[in-house]
Order: C-alpha cells, then structure tokens, then sequence
C-alpha cells in the first residue's frame, strides 16, 4: 500500500492542469466574453508552462458558459510561445467526431509542439455534442467502441484498413501528417464505466480516472482492474492519472472563500439540467476534505491529498481541473502559480520521501 | 457492512447490467452476506474480468440464468435498452428498478413522456408478471459503498423504498439495511415518483429524519 505511484507502475510522476474554457470574471464580478476567455486561456497555458507544469489539457464542450469546442486551436496557439510543456484535450468526445479529423488534428499539434501532443478520449458525460452534430445519445456505447479501435490503428502510423457501423470504412488508407517518432500519449478517460476501463487496456491506452464525486478511495478497484487488464491482454504496464477539480489560495480560508460561491452557482445550474439535489456547504465540506473529491486549499492542504490520492490509485499523474467558472481572472492565474511552485515540489517530497 | 446474524439463506440477487451501476450495488449485496450473480447484455466471458475484481465472490453469467436463478433482479441497464427488455425473463420475481429518466441526459424517450405515471409504474406495466420495487435510484452509485453505516448510527443514510406489493417491498427494505441504509417505506409506486429526479430526494444525502421531513413538506405542499 505504500508503494510510491512510481514504484508500483514505473512512470515518472506528471502533474497537468485541465480547463474547460470555462469563462472568468474581471474585479467587478462581470462575466468575460467567449473571445477573452479563449485569449486568457493562452495566458494560462503559457504560465503554467513557466511555473514547471508538465501538461495543460482543454476539455471539449460546446455550451455558453464552456466555449470551448475547438480547444485544439487554442493549444497549438500555447505551443507556439512554450517550450516544454505537453499539451492536450481533456477530453475530446470522440463518440460525436471522426477519428480520422482528431488524429490529424493533434498529429498537426504534435508537429507544431515537438512531439508535445496528448489526447484523452472520452465517450461523452458531457453531451452537448450529441444533438449538435447530429448523433443519437442512446448510441453512445457503440460509438465509443468503434470510434476508439480505429483511433487506436491511427496511431500505429501505418496505412489504415477498418470497416464498422460508424463512419465509412477505410482501405490502406494514408493519413496525414505522419507522426515524427512515437505516437503520442493517448489516455481513455473514465467516469465510473468498467467497460471504458477494460477498453482503455485492450487498446492499449493509458487510462484517467474522472473523480468529480464522492471518495476517490472508491476508484482503486477501478485501477486494479485496468493493471489486471492489461495482463489479460498482454500488454505492457501503462500509466494511470487521475482528474479532478480544486483551487488553490495562499490560505485554506481564501480557497474556499473563493471557490465555494462560484462552486454553487455552477451547481445550481447543473442541478437544474441533472435533476439532483443542490449542495450544501455541508455537503461541500465534506467533498474538500480526505474522503472527497474535490481539492481546495492551501499548496499543503491539497499536496497532501493529491499525494494520498495517487498513492491509493496506483497513479503517476494528477490533472486539477482549475478556474471554476466565474473565478476571478487574478485568483486563477494566483491557483495556476501555487500549483505549479508549491502544490507540485510538495507531492514530489511526499511520494519521494517515502520510496 | 451488517454480517448476516443467522444461518438463514439471504435472497439471492441477479444483477442485470455490469455498467456503471450494476457492480457497485453487487459488491456491498455480497458484502452484506446476499449471494449474487450478475450479467451484462449477453456472454459472461465479456465481463469476467469486471466481475472477479469489482465484484469478488459473484458469479458471471448469461442474462437469463442470472434472472432465473434470482430471488431479487436487479434491472441496471440503460433506460433506452429497456423497450427491447424480454418481460418473460423476469417473469414471477420481485424486480428493483434503478433506473432513472431525465431527458436531458438520457434524451426525450417517448415511452417514459406521459406526465400521469412515474417511470417505475412504466417500467410495472411492461414487466406485468413481475412485482416491481422501486429503490437505489437516488442515491448515486459512486458512494453507495462508502456511505453505508451500522443500523443506528447517528449519520446512517435512507433509501426510499416504493412498491405496490407489500412483501416485495419488504424483501427489499430488508437488503437495503443490511447493506448499511435505512429503508424508508413508500406505499405505492406511485408515491414512489418524489425519489425521481427532479424530486428533493434525488441527489440529497438524508438521514431517515430528513427524509421524513421532506415526506412531510411534500404532503403538506
Ligand atoms: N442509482 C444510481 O446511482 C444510478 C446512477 C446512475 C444511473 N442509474 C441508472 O442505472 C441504469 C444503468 O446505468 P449505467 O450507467 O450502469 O449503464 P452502463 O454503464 O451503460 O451499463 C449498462 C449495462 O447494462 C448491460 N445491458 C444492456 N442491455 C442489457 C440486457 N438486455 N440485459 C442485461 N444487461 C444489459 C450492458 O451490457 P453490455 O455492455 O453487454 O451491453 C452494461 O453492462 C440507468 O438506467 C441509470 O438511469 C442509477
């Protein structure tokens, strides 16, 4: 049990932040436009780049207060002024797109970045997608499954043949641009779905484990299962991250001070579309501590818990989906800074300290 | 979380549905002493693997052998693969629905649209030979093993349990405490529309108290 991450799969420990362009506010409390929400998000990605952030992921949504549906764009905006950050979808809902376009598209990023490309697949509890480019919902499952076995031939880089029920079929087909070297890291994100995760070790993708409720303990089955898998399907080990949401201040009071109005709001208009019940602050206090999923605080507050967490899903990787909607811009750019000079070299003792 | 205190045979559960549901009530039933199969929509060898890790001590296998066996079924499969359900499988037994419809994540389904019945009354009216119970819906499957507590705990939470058939319903509120909840009794399936989504109860995490509470404001309104 007390293994470090590293130790137990053999992946160097990597921490991202994930964003789902969700828009800011300026002082006044004033909602930014779509256009300066897409601009800041640069400003974010290069800042997290500068403060030793290994990974930015932008997730795909199409909704007014997500405007980020061509989050590919704005990433190779963030490669063209970075060095060494990697850069990724987080997750790009391949259900309700072609996997052909979703290869071009980032194998142009890995080109324009270096080889600093990354995708995570997601099969779409985000649903907006669906009606808007014309797919039935009730089909989700089968094309999840299509769509993410030809992703996986892709990225072999060879000429592609692949027939199915959700696209047109492919003969020896080129496609292009080539990769330079490897292909890049491609991770199945999963939301509670055991089939994703026996997918994601069949296709031989890494595997990220959306916690955005209740006690992240409860996902070390899911991490055992996918480590299983991939024995099961003779595949060597793969990395596992982990994605959930937080916001660091320089105190556990200005986090939550912070984060809770913004938090509430957002849910009580999720609430609203989902049908479920309103958090209370009650309920809120319990997500932010050990047995919840969320992470707000101090860098120590939160190092501690990122560093529990890993260690109890065999992880090597945490993405802290930051910038809760409505979040001014100066307390976001403040979170992204901590993240990357306090939260991040204080999981790295604790992991480090105990291998 | 509660070891069976006698020697009597508890229920056996058949779980149809190995998504993201189906396990997570599987592993506290085998937990709480019930044995259970489960079954995905066809081979067991498909879901071998998610049963020996999520569900340790179940059985996998085909859905009819899973609903035949079973003394409780459990229905975990999505809403929109329920119009092409076979009733007969399920034919004779005590059914828990868990399933839930809200069209804006499930997409409007002209069979669950009449505003007069609850999706449970939809789901008894299709499985005419089956007794129908309606529970677990509310609460979310990813803390349904965390959150169960010993009876009497201060901070032990309720299911609601709603059914037209009093010894179902039993049957039912009884695996509800033995998992670690408190069962709260509905009496109809009708009455069993307030743990819908939408509804105070969907998503809430309440005490037996505030469950009654919230009984009694509903009744009041
Ligand atoms: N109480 C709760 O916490 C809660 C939370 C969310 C959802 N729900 C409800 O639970 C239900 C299941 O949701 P889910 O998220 O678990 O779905 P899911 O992850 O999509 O899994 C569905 C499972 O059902 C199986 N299946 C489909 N048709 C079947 C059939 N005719 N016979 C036997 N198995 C069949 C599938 O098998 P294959 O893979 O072989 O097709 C799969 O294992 C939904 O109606 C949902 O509303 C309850």
């Amino acid at each position: 049990m007390n293994d470090s991450p590293s130790l137990r799969t053999g992946f160097p420990l990597t921490f991202g932040l994930d964003t789902f362009g969700d828009v800011h506010s300026d002082e006044n409390g004033t909602l930014k436009s779509h256009a300066q929400t897409i601009r800041n998000i640069v400003e974010q990605g290069v800042l997290a780049d500068s403060v030793g952030i290994d990974f930015f992921g932008i997730g795909e949504h199409h909704t007014d207060d997500y405007p980020l549906s061509a989050g590919d764009l704005v990433l190779s905006a963030i490669a063209a002024q970075t060095r060494k950050i990697h850069l990724g979808s987080a997750v790009t809902v391949l259900s309700s797109d072609d996997p052909v376009r979703v290869f071009q598209r980032y194998s142009t990023l890995n080109a324009l970045s270096s080889g600093r490309a990354e995708v995570i697949l997601g099969r779409g509890s985000s649903i907006d997608s669906f009606p808007l480019f014309g797919y039935d919902l009730s089909d989700y499952e089968v094309l999840f499954e299509e769509k993410s076995e030809l992703f996986a031939e892709l990225l072999r880089g060879k000429p592609v043949t692949w027939t199915g029920t959700t696209r047109a079929a492919l003969k020896d087909q080129d496609v292009v641009p080539h990769l330079e070297a490897e292909p890049f890291p491609t991770w199945i994100g999963v939301g509670g779905s055991p089939q994703s995760v026996v997918r994601a070790a069949r296709h031989g993708y890494n595997l990220i484990l959306a916690i955005i409720g209740g006690s992240p303990a409860r996902f070390q089955p899911f991490s055992n299962l996918y480590l299983e898998a991939l024995e099961h399907f003779e595949r060597p080990a793969q990395p596992i991250g982990v994605h959930s949401m937080g916001h660091v201040a320089a105190t556990d009071e200005q986090a939550q001070e912070e984060f809770w109005p913004r938090y509430l709001a957002v849910m009580k208009h999720v609430s609203k579309t989902r049908g479920f019940a309103i958090p209370t602050r009650e309920s809120f206090k319990h997500e932010i501590g050990p047995h919840g999923s969320i992470y707000v605080g101090s860098p120590e507050t939160v190092a501690r818990k990122i560093a529990a967490n890993l260690r109890v899903l065999h992880a090597s990787r945490f993405q802290l989906k930051f910038g809760m909607t409505g979040l001014a811009h100066t307390a976001v750019m403040n979170n992204i800074e901590l993240y990357g000079t306090k939260v991040i070299p204080l999981v790295r003792e604790i992991l480090g300290s105990e291998s | 979380m509660t070891s069976p205190t006698s020697t009597i045979t508890l229920p056996r559960i058949g779980i149809l549905g190995a998504g993201h549901v189906g396990p997570a009530i599987g592993r506290v039933a085998i937990e709480a002493g019930y044995p259970v199969s489960i079954a995905g929509s066809g081979d067991p060898a498909k879901i071998a693997l998610i049963t020996q890790i999520l569900v340790p001590g179940a059985k996998a296998d085909w859905p009819a052998q899973v609903a035949a066996e079973a003394d409780i079924v459990i229905l975990a499969i999505p809403l929109h693969k329920f119009s092409t359900f076979d009733p007969s499988l399920v034919a004779g037994k005590v059914v828990v629905d868990l399933m839930n419809y809200w069209a804006p994540i499930d997409g409007t389904q002209q069979l669950f649209e009449d505003p007069r019945y609850g999706s449970s009354e939809i789901i008894q009216r299709h499985l005419s030979g089956s007794r129908v119970v309606k529970s677990f819906n509310h609460a979310g499957y990813h803390e349904i093993e965390a959150e169960r507590r010993p009876a009497g705990s201060p901070d032990r939470l309720a299911l609601g349990v709603a059914g037209d058939d009093r010894e179902a319903v039993e049957l039912v509120a009884a695996l509800v405490e033995n998992i670690g909840y408190d069962a709260v009794l509905l009496d109809s399936l009708h009455e069993g529309r307030i743990l819908e989504p939408g509804g105070p109860v969907f998503g809430a995490s309440l005490t037996k108290e505030q469950f009654a509470q919230v009984l009694t404001e509903k009744t009041a309104a």
